[in-house]
């Protein structure tokens, strides 16, 4: 064992654990070492908590001594992104708002870790309040990509899929607003799953889009996130959006099995803006699924599919701008003090405590919501939704997944797309509709680009994360991209 | 003030009541909802604070209220609500937005029946929605001058019920009748303790005054701020008297704001936000539509209990009471509720015939003392087996009236009941012939001068020996029986 710990699996440790064979304390230790070492490379955290860590894989070790309450992530170290509440450790979401607000209360999805046995090694950098696609928009800095760190890790859950593919963790938690899971686990070639909207609570999730945001797993391998969706998945009463929908056993359906499996590949996605080897990719990886059984439908079609962009930024900001009112300097975090009335003060607060991303869409939204603009753009964007959602479930009444590339390209270089807001917004056409129509879909691994990973997207029915498991599950297991590993 | 040609203007108020709802917890956590006099700060969490990532859970009870709320306003309830979210900055408002409801309220299109100098008229309620506070401001000066302002949160988020009505008043004493009747409605139902005072109830009045005939509005004021029914009621005249007067010299009425300066006497413009509010109003996202079934609709109609106009006809049909005793005994619920809760101790056909003494004594003795206490009828000590008991003692003739009057005093003081305190003071009166007799011939024994004078034909003197005697008992003996007893041992003799 020993110098290797870190690049286990979730599912592979925690054989390992529970055989006695290694500690937490150990796996903790090697992982903490792996995340010394690459972190001055890749700025994957905003904090760390080593001495956190070591506490709860002791307190994990007991517990497996003992055999009792053993869960799959009982004592795997994982990073948490830094939009999700925990208990007494800093929440910045990447802004300097926030840069010092320590929640008094957990998020759903810790309390529910904690109680599995987390071991939480630290908190993970991101988009300034999850506003942007490539990293770039951190206070904290970008993080770099691990297979070149010259290119983003895409975003916004950027520092989340940079410490999973570079082995800093063995599992980590995103969020995913616009494709924040899928696009940045696609550009580091990691598994990235969102799953349907309210399949996991959102209570402690610092809001951006409230009726888009979910939170999900970002794994080194399709069976890592079952487990983790398994643990942090079902009715939350504090949150009233999460659905009181039964929880199946994730781990148990995962059979590599896709014979007479109906598979959709709707042609707005395969077209134009798709760079040519992410096309490349994504087609024989769809080709190999037809191999192994599956019935391919190469000319399925969503005609909406172009309107979801420009609803999705009337949507999103409008609610960002309500959910970010809150930040005014009064009750926590950043506070300038220094003006001549209060109003001056709350002002100032904004200016300097916002990055330029985040105000942006502040105003996107404020101005779609003003008096006389109403009807124009969020009712006219509402009811585009409502179409967009109904041409995934009539898809759906003819395919049980529909495939798609995650992302048109593959990882691009820091800066590449930093002055041009259009173009960085088009990286997440594809991963858009998906959370427009709150449907679950992950992005698996599925070849390279320029030596570069590339991402397969496997969309599925509302709360049927099974067949979306499953059918990734099939594919890595056929595929064996998971053997390569960045250059770290 | 009234000038002649003020007949020629017509007045137009609407009125917007806010009132807090009696639940345990505010609306969108678990923090205790009955924050009066608790130390600032100290019923909060980080919902109600607004913290990051914090989500709202709707408050059931405070969903039932507003639908009670809404029958008894004659409302319709549609079967689909929805929240939406208020935008607006303030320090008062922990989220930077208010959950509120913006174009599909909880109840819609109701009225409620006022009566101004015997005149009943519908006043036509336009909506009622259901929301959450914001948490209170408080403004210190210090003696150096210097101010600021704190923030007490423990009023963020209690859940708050907005009643609108059309601007179908017609004059200040019409608006006081609706304040009047809304409130006793909706402490009636258990909604509200609706005490302006107290702040858990509060009102705006919308007045405008147009030419009598003109179909368009005048330029509406509104008064904001008020913080008592007598104030909104003086705001309304003194504002009405104003607008005229602006108006008569040929000015024009100012759309503002004015709040209410009791030491002056006057109404004056308030502060105008600096800008025209844009709320921006839009669905909220953490909260899916409330769907409001019939069967729950039927559920709380059920709950709902008998409302102050029909209990008084009911009082009035049932126990033959004037409409005035009626009246007089639904001010509140808790009033009726003793007058019937006494009455059920009686069997029921002798119900009838005792209800008019048993109005009486709630009305002015109970009413009486429990003014002079401070009280309210929803906390008055005396349960209404005690009243029961008090008026059985009066009716064997046990105690005389006003013998009954210091027993209910005392009852009401000590918490004993009337039959205890009786026993327990010797204040029964002396019925038994033979202890009379025996007082009788001892009065007369020792007054031979006014037994001389009465048998010489001056009749007025038995009133003096009736004094006696009622002395010599402490007030005990039934003077009418001790008026007969004279006679007859003055004739005996």
């Amino acid at each position: 064992m020993g110098d290797d710990l870190f690049r286990l699996t979730v599912h592979e440790a925690a054989h390992l654990l529970a055989r006695r064979e290694v500690s937490s304390r150990e796996l903790t230790a090697a992982v903490l070492d792996r995340l010394q070492g690459v972190e001055g490379q890749l700025n994957a955290f905003v904090t760390l908590t080593p001495e956190l860590a070591l506490e709860q894989a002791r307190q994990a070790d007991e517990r497996l001594a003992r055999g009792e309450d053993v869960t799959p992530l009982t004592g795997i170290p994982a990073a948490i992104k830094d939009v999700i509440c925990t208990l007494g450790v800093r929440t910045t979401c990447g802004s300097r708002m926030l840069e010092n607000f320590v929640p008094p209360y957990d998020a759903t999805v810790i309390v529910r870790l904690k109680r599995a046995g987390l071991v939480m090694v630290g908190k993970t950098n991101m988009d300034e309040f999850a506003m942007g696609s490539s990293g770039e928009n951190s206070y904290f800095g970008p993080t770099r990509n691990p297979w070149d760190r010259e290119r983003v890790p895409g975003g916004s859950s950027s520092g989340s899929a940079a410490a999973v593919a570079a082995d800093a963790c063995l599992y980590a938690l995103g969020s995913d607003t616009g494709g924040s899971i899928r696009q940045p686990a696609a550009l580091c070639g990691i598994v990235g799953l969102k799953p349907t909207y309210g399949r996991v609570s959102r209570y402690g999730l610092v809001a951006f889009a409230s009726s888009l945001d979910q939170i999900g797993p970002m794994t080194k391998d399709v069976t890592d996130a079952a487990l983790v969706l398994q643990a942090i998945a079902g009715h939350d009463p504090n949150d009233s959006t999460s659905a009181p929908v039964e929880v199946p056993d994730y781990a148990a359906g995962l059979v590599p099995d896709v014979k007479g499996l109906r598979i959709g590949v709707p042609r707005e996605y395969m077209g134009e803006g798709v760079e040519e080897g992410v096309r490349q990719a994504v087609t024989d990886a769809i080709e190999r699924l037809a191999e192994m059984g599956a019935e391919v439908d190469w000319e399925a079609s969503l005609p909406s599919t172009p309107y979801a962009l420009a609803c999705y930024y009337i949507i999103a900001p409008s609610e960002a701008s309500a959910n970010l009112a809150r930040y005014d300097g009064v009750k926590y975090g950043y506070s300038y003090t220094e003006g001549a009335s209060m109003w001056e003060n709350m002002e100032r607060t904004r200016q300097f405590g916002f990055g330029a991303e985040v105000k942006r869409r502040i105003m996107l939204g404020t101005y779609a919501l003003s008096a006389g603009y109403y009807d124009a753009y969020y009712l006219k964007a509402q009811k585009v939704r409502t179409l967009i959602r109904r041409e995934f479930e009539s898809a759906f009444q003819r395919y049980d997944v529909l495939l798609t590339p995650v992302s048109p390209t593959p990882a691009f270089r820091l800066g590449e797309k930093l002055e041009d807001p259009l173009q960085m917004y088009l990286s997440d056409v594809f991963t858009i509709p998906v959370n427009i129509a709150g449907l679950p879909a992950i992005s698996v691994p599925c070849g390279f680009s320029q030596g570069l990973p590339v991402g397969l997207q496997v969309i599925g029915r509302p709360f049927d994360e099974a067949t979306v498991l499953r059918v990734a599950y099939a594919y890595e297991q056929a595929a064996g991209w998971r053997h390569r590993r960045p250059p770290l | 003030m009234t000038t002649p040609t003020a007949i020629d203007y017509e007045v137009v108020i609407g009125v917007e009541v806010h009132a807090h709802l009696l639940t345990r917890s505010k609306m969108f956590c678990s923090c205790p909802a009955d924050y009066f006099g608790a130390p600032p700060n100290s019923h909060v969490c980080p919902v109600c604070l607004g913290m990051p990532g914090v989500l709202p859970v709707i408050n059931r009870r405070a969903v039932e209220l507003t639908i009670m709320t809404g029958l008894a306003l004659n409302c319709q309830v549609p079967p689909l609500a929805r929240f939406d979210r208020k935008n607006y900055p303030y320090p008062d408002l922990m989220k930077g937005y208010q959950i509120s409801q913006y174009d599909q309220p909880l109840c819609k299109d109701g009225w409620l029946e006022i009566e101004v100098n015997g005149q009943r008229k519908r006043v036509r309620i336009n909506r009622v929605h259901l929301e959450e506070d914001t948490a209170r401001l408080v403004h210190v000066t210090t003696p150096e001058g210097e101010s600021y302002s704190l923030v007490d949160v423990n009023r963020s988020g209690i859940p708050l019920m907005e009643i609108v009505s059309e601007p179908d008043l017609r004059s200040a004493e019409e608006a006081r009748a609706y304040l009047t009747k809304l409130r006793q409605v909706l402490r009636w139902i258990g909604a509200s303790r609706a005490n302006m005072e107290e702040g858990n109830m509060r009102c705006e009045a919308n007045v405008s005054v147009r030419p009598r005939g003109s179909e368009a509005l005048g330029a509406k004021v509104e008064l904001k701020n008020i913080n008592s029914f007598k104030h909104v009621y003086e705001a309304i005249r003194y504002e009405v008297q104003r607008q005229i007067s602006v108006l008569q010299a040929g000015g024009r009425v100012v759309q503002e704001t004015r709040g209410w300066r009791e030491d002056l006497g006057q109404t004056v413009p308030q502060r105008s936000k600096e800008y025209a509010h844009d709320y921006r109003y839009f669905p909220e996202p953490d909260l899916p539509p409330l769907v409001v079934s019939p069967e729950w609709v039927e559920e709380i109609r059920r709950r709902m209990p008998e409302l102050p106009d029909a209990r008084r006809q009911r009082l009035q049909d049932y126990y033959g009471l004037s409409e005035y005793d009626a009246r007089l005994l639904t001010e509140s619920r808790a009033k009726a509720d003793l007058f019937e809760g006494a009455l059920s101790h009686f069997p029921p056909d002798s119900r009838r015939a005792r209800a008019k003494t048993a109005a009486n004594w709630v009305n002015s003795e109970l009413a009486g003392l429990l003014n002079a206490r401070d009280l309210e009828w929803e906390d008055c000590p005396l349960g209404p087996a005690a009243l029961a008991e008090l008026l059985d003692l009066l009716e064997e003739g046990t105690i005389n009236t006003s013998t009954a009057k210091v027993v209910l005093e005392e009852s009401l003081s000590s918490g004993y009941s009337p039959k205890a305190i009786v026993e327990e003071k010797g204040l029964a009166q002396i019925g038994a012939r033979e202890e009379l007799a025996q007082i009788v011939q001892a009065v007369l024994e020792a007054n031979p001068k006014a037994v001389a004078d009465y048998r010489s034909g001056k009749e007025g003197a038995i009133q003096f020996l009736v004094g006696q005697v009622m002395r010599q008992t402490r007030g005990r003996a039934n003077p009418e029986a001790v008026r007969e007893l004279l006679k007859e041992h003055l004739s005996r003799a």
